[in-house]
């Protein structure tokens, strides 16, 4: 692969960021405006709004985002490793296995300190 | 290819700014989203592509979601965000910004170290070229990455889990 490969990427960056940008900007221009209290509700037709949306969380949810970086970094390994485990061979699945096997401990070990579930 | 570069450095800037100009500061996380997908592409073209992908998936996944956690929990309306900023903070913030382009003048001058020959080789950046370096020539590196991540993991459980008492009998 080189960056050249990349292009048709690229070029389809460049046909779906208009497109989505029409698909937002269009209806705003085009479509009938007939506002009222109730319809501007944050969630119309849902839980009465009790309060601003923009206070402070519960640290709770921070734990989710930790958790899913040190997740997301883990994919980063693996990403190289698929690419290339051809060459690896056996080696190569050992090898990822070790590397999986000490992040499953901490796995277990965050699943039955109940991490996962919302008190 | 200069072109595409002018309208990428374009588009970086923009979103730059655009981290440091909005008063809301979910607005600044966005802005910073684009901004790394703009370095993305950056890294392609120099054919870092593994770069590249860590770019999105990592920093345009999950920092710019740690960036939007952490507004969460502060609280994000905050108005007194950008008033009363004194003097000497501006000052401060000048200086910073003053020795971090000489730093990276500095680093620019400088010729490239010893050991970076096999980056600098043509494909050297792919993904298969680093995966078979990560996984045959830094083997150890890698596998203590493993327990960096544990530990990382067992930290954030420790720090932000409520301490429950053990139940008393």
């Amino acid at each position: 692969m080189t960056s050249a490969d990349y292009l048709p990427i690229l070029i389809l960056i460049l046909i779906a960021a208009p497109f989505a940008g029409i698909a937002i900007l269009l209806p705003s221009v085009l479509g009938p405006k007939n506002p009222n209290r109730m319809k501007q509700e944050a969630i119309e037709s849902g839980m009465i709004p009790f309060a601003d949306a923009r206070r402070r969380f519960p640290v709770q949810y921070y734990m989710v985002a930790v958790l899913f970086i040190i997740f997301d970094i883990e994919v980063i390994f693996l990403f190289p490793w698929a690419v290339s485990l051809n060459q690896l061979k056996i080696f190569g699945l050992i090898e990822m296995g070790v590397f999986l096997g000490i992040l499953l401990i901490g796995y277990l070990y965050v699943w039955k300190k109940g991490a996962f579930e919302w008190e | 290819m200069p072109l595409l570069f002018a309208a990428l450095a374009l588009i970086a800037l923009v979103g730059a700014a655009g981290v440091l100009l909005s008063r809301n500061p979910v607005y600044s996380a966005l802005s910073l989203l684009l901004n790394f997908v703009a370095f993305a592409v950056m890294y392609v073209m120099l054919s870092a592509q593994f770069l590249g992908v860590v770019q999105i998936i990592v920093y345009a996944g999950a920092i710019v979601v740690l960036f939007l956690f952490v507004v969460m929990l502060i609280g994000g309306n905050l108005p007194a965000l950008g008033r009363g900023r004194r003097a000497y903070v501006r000052a401060a913030g000048v200086i910073l910004a003053a020795l971090f382009l000489l730093a990276l003048l500095f680093g620019l001058a400088r010729p490239l170290p010893n050991g970076l020959a096999a980056v600098g080789a043509p494909d050297g950046g792919s993904v298969q070229a680093l995966g078979l370096a990560l996984y045959v020539d830094h083997i150890v590196p890698f596998e203590l990455a493993s327990i960096l991540l544990l530990t990382a993991m067992l930290g954030g459980i420790v720090l932000a889990r409520r301490y429950q008492a053990p139940p008393k009998d």
